[in-house]
């Protein structure tokens, strides 16, 4: 065995399954506190892209320097989704919260398309060059060829948003009022949580995740169109039910798994049927662990 | 009294069926009859009326310089909507109409239906727009020529251009499973298979729209393939091409029209450098080119449709061949199209022993300096 063609499809495996943890996240937290499937989670992360690359764009026209240019840039992308993300949530997802909860899924998705359509007409159908805004460590100059470090970024913002979440939602105040929201939205009203507000903040936050990963991924990818938020959203959707859907270190493993399951399956066998294997491997997993992987039945749902 | 009237009648009608007999033939000699078949009604349309508007320019062109071999040129024009079950029809029709050559048809499935009935009336049948291989690489249509390149063209050309210029051995076949990819990616590993000199290392499908090729890549890599050809569109192009550079991989890529688009320059950057990728040749320059859109736009105020140069180059083709083979005689016309130039909107062209067209169809482009560039 060619352990070094291993190791490769591994890393390539670990690039794709970060990428799909940085969506996957969002999904997880908001499904986690008010059992919302947020399928326009994708095209938050597109807006992010977009704004990413227009800021970028008038930053460099104006002779910025790399890394002001890509700290701005995520700033705004984060600022930008978030509004989004929270306006949705205002608009189309709040006036359903007592209707069945089909309802607020299809609203979800009506949400979806309408932000497709809206940066299609409003921007372009085109696809669009997204600059390197990761600048080239010098210490990765040996190892360049196996791993770059844009991919390292990726890597590293995952573990990290990852990390913050989970502390967020264990220790702190808002963490708090999020885990009795997810339990129990009337009670948790009673004793005097607002529950609006922790909604609404856990939008901003899922949104913002999203953001960051529209600017590392597009970055990382150089390009984007207003149709790239389906495919990668529809891929962290999967992810996220294969590591148990509330779940913060399960929507991580989830996305890992599904990134090397695919890899390793080009790389070993064919990608002609990358997406049939993947479905199959998630099928199976469902059948045994129907909660997913890390999942537990209706209990600590974040 | 009764009886007889009617046999003067039925001796009447048949004098009067056999002057028609007779002057019909003398009729159809004093004008050579062009016949155009295609789509003008229903969906597909838009697909067969350029060719009715070009045929009708030409014949006037044509006619106002005193016709062909003297005789006046006219046009028969029959739809076929694009359906094989009307085709069949409609040649039929064009045949009773005791046409000399036909304009047509449009699309590949009506045109092989029809291809018959005209084959069996020894007509010349021209396409400006049928694509099928088959239609001219099986043999069965002798009467069969077209004005356009088949659907395995590009592909022809990509593996000769590596297996000739580039002189590569070991070639990784990829596409992105859509019709025209996938399509393009089978004729390439057909030809490929055929030649000895040189071996598929890979072929493979690849996911379009996936955040990440690095599998593909690594695949690519360890096969140690030194050329790539990809069927497909640019999104995904740029993103192995951009991949495979990252990775220091200086292997070939070569790729078709789909990628022949400056959107793969500008996202690919300078990653495009050195890509080759086929597309069709560029006659918007070519000075008939220019003077027949001239003349549609005069005759019918808007810019010519689908297919409008190849059915401009196909009727003057046609009739050239005519007066070259000094009559309507479908030997002397085959052969006057296999051996005569014509000059049309799509260069100078004939045809060869299949039925297409030399000179019609692809060349080679690569990006050098940010720019696709022809490849001589």
């Amino acid at each position: 065995m060619d352990f070094g063609y291993f190791f490769e499809l591994f890393l390539g495996g670990l690039t794709r399954g970060s990428i799909y943890a940085l969506l996957a996240l969002g999904y997880t937290m908001v499904y986690g506190i008010i059992e919302l499937i947020n399928f326009a989670h994708g095209e938050i992360y597109m807006i992010g892209a977009f704004t990413a690359l227009i800021v970028t764009g008038v930053l460099t026209l104006m002779g910025w320097n790399k890394i002001a240019i890509l700290i701005l840039a995520s700033l705004a992308a984060v600022v930008y989704s978030s509004a989004y993300g929270y306006t949705a949530e205002k608009i189309a997802y709040k006036p359903l919260r007592n209707a069945p909860r089909l309802s607020a899924l299809i609203s979800a998705i009506g949400v979806s398309l309408f932000l497709q359509n809206y940066v299609l007409l409003a921007q372009t159908s085109d696809f669009l060059p997204f600059p390197n805004l990761i600048p080239e460590f010098e210490f990765l100059k040996p190892v360049e060829d196996i791993v770059r470090s844009s991919e390292i970024v990726i890597y590293a913002t995952t573990a990290v948003v990852m990390v913050a979440l989970t502390i967020l939602i264990k220790f702190t105040r808002i963490g708090k009022a999020m885990r009795a929201t997810a339990q129990d939205q009337k009670m948790a009203r009673l004793v005097g949580v607002d529950v609006d507000r922790v909604i609404s903040i856990t939008f901003i936050i899922g949104s913002a995740t999203a953001a960051l990963g529209g600017v590392l991924i597009a970055s990382h990818i150089g390009q984007i169109n207003f149709y790239i938020g389906f495919i990668a959203g529809i891929k962290a959707f999967v992810a996220a039910v294969l590591g148990g859907i509330g779940s913060m270190p399960g929507a991580v493993l989830g996305s890992l798994v599904l990134g090397w399951t695919e890899s390793f399956f080009t790389g070993y066998i064919s990608s002609d049927y990358e997406d049939v294997f993947a479905f199959i491997f998630l099928v199976l997993i469902l059948i045994f662990r129907p909660s997913g992987i890390l999942g537990r039945k209706d209990t600590d749902k974040v | 009294m009764v009886k007889i009237n009617f046999r003067k009648l039925l001796v009447l009608l048949v004098a009067a069926a056999f002057i028609a007999a007779v002057s019909g033939p003398a009729m159809a000699a004093d004008t050579i009859k062009l016949g155009v078949a295609g789509p003008h009604s229903g969906d597909l349309a838009s697909y067969g009326i350029p060719s009715v508007k070009a045929a009708e320019l030409v014949v006037k062109n044509i006619n106002a310089k005193g016709g062909v071999l003297g005789k006046k040129v006219e046009l028969i024009v029959e739809d076929d909507v694009c359906k094989p079950e009307v085709a069949a029809n409609t040649a039929t029709k064009l045949v009773g109409a005791g046409v000399n050559v036909v304009l047509g048809h449009i699309c590949s499935g009506a045109t092989k239906a029809a291809l018959g009935i005209y084959k069996d009336s020894h007509i010349v049948v021209m396409s400006p727009s049928a694509t099928n291989p088959a239609l001219t690489q099986s043999g069965d249509y002798p009467n069969f020529f077209r004005t356009i390149a088949s659907d395995d063209a590009q592909a022809k050309l990509e593996v000769e251009f590596a297996l000739n210029v580039l002189k590569v051995k070991r070639i990784a076949v990829l596409h992105d499973k859509g019709d025209y990819g996938k399509g393009l990616a089978e004729y390439a590993k057909g030809f490929l298979e055929k030649d000895p000199r040189a071996k598929v290392v890979l072929y493979e499908g690849i996911t379009p729209g996936a955040v990440d090729y690095s599998a593909v890549v690594q695949k690519i890599k360890r096969k140690k393939a030194d050329a790539v050809i990809f069927g497909g569109y640019h999104p995904e192009a740029s993103k192995i091409v951009t991949q495979m550079r990252k990775k220091k991989m200086k292997t070939y890529f070569i790729s078709d029209d789909g990628v022949k688009d400056d959107t793969f320059i500008k996202v690919a950057k300078q990653y495009a450098e050195g890509v080759y990728a086929t597309g069709p040749k560029d006659v918007s320059k070519n000075p008939l080119t220019i003077k027949a859109r001239a003349e549609h736009v005069k005759a019918y105020g808007s810019d010519p449709g689908a297919f409008f140069e190849n059915a401009y180059a196909a009727t003057l083709a046609l009739l050239n061949a005519i007066e070259k083979a000094g009559s309507t005689d479908y030997n002397a016309i085959v052969k006057a199209l296999r051996t005569e130039y014509v000059d049309t909107p799509l260069g100078k062209i004939r045809f060869d022993e299949r039925g297409d067209a030399i000179g019609v169809g692809f060349a080679m482009y690569q990006v050098r300096g940010g720019k696709y560039v022809e490849v001589k």
